[in-house]
């Protein structure tokens, strides 16, 4: 009763209580490792795995090395080109089902969300023996017929890591902007019609805009993790393409250099972080901006 | 040349037929309002003159062009929308900019008109404001101002004062109407709510199921209903079903079950001798009394139930046969015997010529 009471009287301390249980989960499983890879970044190797406590910036010096910024670099580039690609499928797409009636749009999100109730390396290895350089389903198909005498190049390059990462991701980015597209009142875009504004100026002006808070998050949620990724880059890349998280999780279960990964983590999560900063002040920026007429009132 | 015309046209979705072969002509300059129940196919037939629907038949004429399958973009209509459409991320300038934008005025122009539509509609100094800071007049005051800016030959309008409260609508009807007399602009405003049809319009098109019932000006449609379902959609009316025993002069009798004597009402649509037919009659026009009056309709009941409403009070009063009348008196023509309480005797009269016959 007494508990109750105080409650009532103060409604954010029942907020907090119900918050508990998510912050404490925070704190255990991402808060608290975050600082040990931070803290580890900072110390020296020790022989077999493991950290010496001892404060060095050496491993902060090697991320600079070229080797490791330039696939540093590359990851960066992979990454963008799939949030890309994403988003120019996605878009569509999630245009196409939101402007569906209400049924055919529940099935065909649930279309969508299928494929990926199978396991995620179930689905990789699928691609691979579907990309494959001599005995994949293309190549090989196409070799048995004669219509190619070489493989296409489908396998162990970005083209194949890139088509993985797109799959992989096109419902995180399909799955937002569908949000922000079905809730977009469909009289605006009758308004604007009625304002002489053909089809083309109706997305520009209209639909581009209020659906910009889905785009943002659909691309933040396809770059960040295209840009960690390692188990994509590591069974389409087939072992000669590679990406940054590949560079990672060698670091700290081949080469045993965990303060190396470590640093080579922070990094990226830096990256991950400016990039999400960008995309939210871009996000606000551009509605403003798009908003604007083109005669300034 | 009309500004609006409707050769026969109708609008099917699937087996639902929401305009049925509606015919209508809408003068230049004219404020026309479509009223009728909802569903009736007010704002289908409204989207058909937009070009937000294409009819499934008939033609569709805007300042004497056939429409045809032309998008809304290209029609010279505007629209104000019941919950006003608005562009959210834009402010109230760009909002009403917009059209003149999309039909390529010149930046200056532009900027000189919008500020005239803003003083037109007193929102002068909330340009810069979003809408999604105004009230609900502000933002209906953006809607007109943003359709009228473009100066359309005829301008459309869903319900647009619906949801405002009372008061506000009251004030709203009276600037609505002093602004189409001001530009001059076809009005087609289309509302379920009689009285603002009735103070508003210079015409009125009364819908049902998706076909037009009547067309006239206020006072032929509230005085000279044509059906049965118009004289009971506009105002309140007192129906009584009985039998025609007599035709004479465009009068029938109609004797009401348990009446000394019949009730005579005007004709209109073929009503035969020994037909079951409803006699309609509005409550201000029946007298209430002791006694019979000397000419007119007469009948016999017992208030049951009475209603003060401040400027006048309205008398429930049941017949013999158990059939009831609705009579509605004014307060302050009416002497202090004449008023009555539940259970009182009286006697209802009225004149001839506002009682109708429609046949069921
Ligand atoms: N897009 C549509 N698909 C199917 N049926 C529709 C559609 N639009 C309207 N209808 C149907 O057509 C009929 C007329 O609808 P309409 O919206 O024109 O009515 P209304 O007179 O404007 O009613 P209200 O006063 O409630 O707004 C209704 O039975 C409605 O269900
Ligand atoms: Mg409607």
């Amino acid at each position: 009763m007494h508990i109750a009471k105080t409650l009532r009287r103060y409604p954010a301390l029942s907020a907090w209580l119900l918050l508990l249980p998510a912050v404490g989960w925070l704190l255990l499983f991402f808060i608290a490792p975050l600082f040990i890879v931070l803290a580890f970044s900072f110390m020296q190797g020790a022989t077999y795995g493991g950290v010496k406590a001892v404060f060095t910036l050496s491993n902060y010096a090697r991320v600079i090395d070229p080797l490791y910024l330039s696939t540093f670099l590359r990851s960066l580039y992979i990454a963008i080109l799939t949030t890309a690609i994403c988003l120019l499928l996605g878009f569509p797409l999630a245009y196409f089902i939101a402007t569906r009636p209400q049924r055919l749009r529940y099935a065909l999100l649930l279309a969508l969300m299928v494929p990926f109730w199978t396991n995620f390396l179930i689905r990789t290895y699928a691609w691979l023996t579907i990309l494959r350089t001599n005995t994949g389903l293309i190549n090989g198909t196409l070799l048995a017929l004669g219509v190619i005498q070489q493989p296409l190049p489908l396998f162990g390059n970005d083209f194949a890591i890139v088509l993985g990462l797109v799959y992989g991701w096109l419902p995180d980015m399909v799955l937002p902007i569908y949000a922000a597209l079905e809730r977009l009142d469909r009289s605006l875009l009758e308004a604007a019609s009625d304002l002489y504004a053909p089809r083309s100026r109706v997305f520009l002006r209209v639909i581009w805009p209020l659906s910009l808070p889905g785009v943002v998050a659909g691309a933040m949620l396809v770059f960040i993790p295209s840009l960690g990724a390692f188990v994509i880059p590591a069974i389409l890349g087939g072992g000669k393409s590679l990406m940054i998280g590949n560079v990672i999780s060698n670091q700290f279960l081949t080469a045993r250099d965990w303060p190396f990964g470590s640093a080579l983590s922070i990094l990226m999560m830096a990256v991950m972080l400016a990039a999400t900063l960008i995309y939210f002040r871009s996000a606000t920026h551009s509605q403003a901006r798009t908003a604007r007429s083109e005669v300034d009132l | 040349m009309y500004a609006v015309e409707l050769k026969e046209v109708s609008k099917h979705f699937g087996s639902v037929t929401a305009v049925n072969r509606l015919s209508l002509r809408i003068a230049d300059g004219e404020f026309f309002s479509l009223l009728g129940p909802s569903g009736c196919g007010k704002t289908t037939t409204l989207r058909l003159i937009a070009g937000f629907e294409m009819p499934s038949a008939g033609e569709i004429f805007i300042g004497g062009n056939e429409q045809g399958y032309l998008p809304a973009n290209r029609r010279p209509v505007n629209t104000v929308f019941q919950h006003y459409a608005l562009f959210p991320h834009m402010s109230v300038a760009q909002n009403v900019a917009f059209g003149l934008e999309m039909s390529g005025v010149p930046r200056r122009e532009i900027q000189r008109r919008v500020g005239e539509a803003l003083e037109m509609v007193h929102l002068s100094g909330l340009g810069n404001r979003k809408p999604g800071q105004l009230s609900g007049g502000q933002q209906q005051r953006v809607a007109l101002a943003r359709a009228l800016v473009n100066r359309p030959k005829v301008l459309l309008l869903d319900e647009p004062l619906g949801a405002l409260d009372l008061k506000l609508r009251k004030a709203m009807q009276v600037e609505l109407k002093a602004l189409q007399h001001q530009v001059g602009i076809t009005f087609i405003y289309v509302t379920h709510d009689q009285e603002e049809a009735l103070t508003m319009s210079d015409r009125i098109g009364v819908m049902h199921k998706g076909s037009l019932l009547q067309v006239g000006s206020p006072q032929e449609v509230y005085e000279a209903p044509q059906t049965r379902f118009v004289s009971d959609f506009i105002g309140d009316t007192n129906h009584l079903d009985g039998l025609v025993t007599g035709l004479a002069n465009g009068e029938a009798a109609v004797q009401i079950r348990g009446a000394q004597q019949p009730v005579r009402a005007l004709t209109v649509n073929g009503v035969r001798l020994g037909q079951q037919v409803t006699v309609a009659f509005r409550p201000e026009k029946v007298l209430l009394d002791r006694q019979a009056q000397p000419d007119g309709n007469t009948l016999a009941g017992r208030v049951v139930d009475v209603v003060y409403t401040g400027s006048s009070t309205t008398y429930l009063v049941r017949l013999q046969d158990g059939q009831q009348v609705m009579a509605r008196q004014q307060n302050a023509a009416v002497s202090p015997q004449m008023r009555f309480q539940s259970g009182d005797l009286v006697t209802l009269s009225w004149p001839v010529h506002a009682c109708k016959a429609f046949a069921e």
